[in-house]
């Protein structure tokens, strides 16, 4: 019994954002979380090279040292910082929305604005704290 | 052979016997996720963590240890667990998505044992 379901032919999402649905912050904020996501995923690479350049001695960590502390690498950092602010901020509303609440359109819109306003102003802080303090 | 037809084997089973486990695993690692994330941020800013020194000595407190550990395992489960997702979500062909899948979860957990292992290299003493 093994007949191919009519539905394997049709398109995946997301097909659709653009020509048939019309992007509003919400569906943004949400392709966003799956894309932080994604990068913090691949980042787990970074974060793993740091801990075993350290385990591996002073000369190892001194060549990952410099990798990060080059402009490429601190414009990475900036925006892991952020991906994971961003991720961190949207999956507690993600948690809270859990509970069955927070679904009104109103809700959801300034929870929205709320999440990337405190994404943005988290990483200027953690990065304020890092050079100056 | 079995005369019954597909359906009727399958009715009444449930679910396979998992059926919230993916989600609920999600949300736990998520919820752990929140104060350990917040305090691997803070702790980076804080101190000089690209100054070999500093961080061999961060690492050395017991407490930073264990929490780094905590920190890696619960991220790289959620990391794995939403992968899955993506991967399901977006790959049609069964096959790729089967072998995309399998890649994935070995390489996200290799790097956990790799990073697990180095914080408890040098939380030791090595």
């Amino acid at each position: 019994m093994s007949v191919k379901p009519a539905s394997s032919n049709r398109p995946l999402s997301p097909f659709m954002i653009g020509p048939y649905y019309r992007a509003q912050l919400t569906s943004m904020l949400s392709i966003t979380h799956r894309l932080t996501g994604l990068a913090l995923a691949f980042g787990t690479v970074f974060l793993a090279a740091w801990v075993t350049a350290a385990a591996a001695g002073p000369d190892a960590f001194a060549v990952f040292a410099d990798l990060a502390n080059s402009i490429v690498g601190k414009l990475l950092l900036v925006a892991y910082t952020w991906a994971m602010l961003y991720h961190l901020c949207n999956g507690i509303r993600h948690l809270f929305w859990d509970t069955g609440r927070g679904f009104e359109m109103k809700t959801a819109y300034a929870s929205g604005y709320a999440v990337i306003g405190a994404s943005v102003v988290l990483t200027a802080a953690v990065w304020a704290f890092a050079l100056l303090v | 052979m079995s005369l019954r037809s597909p359906l009727s084997q399958a009715r009444g089973l449930g679910s396979a016997k998992e059926g919230v486990g993916h989600w609920w695993v999600q949300r736990l690692t998520a919820i752990a996720l929140v104060p350990l994330s917040l305090w691997f941020v803070v702790s980076v800013a804080r101190f000089s963590l690209f100054d070999y020194a500093t961080m061999v000595a961060w690492i050395k407190a017991p407490l930073v240890a264990v929490a780094l550990v905590l920190f890696f395992v619960a991220m790289i489960h959620h990391a794995a667990l939403g992968v899955q997702v993506v991967i399901e979500d977006y790959v049609g062909n069964e096959g790729t998505k089967l072998v995309s899948i399998v890649l994935a979860k070995f390489a996200l957990y290799a790097v956990a044992a790799a990073s697990v292992f180095a914080v408890l290299k040098i939380a030791f003493g090595a």
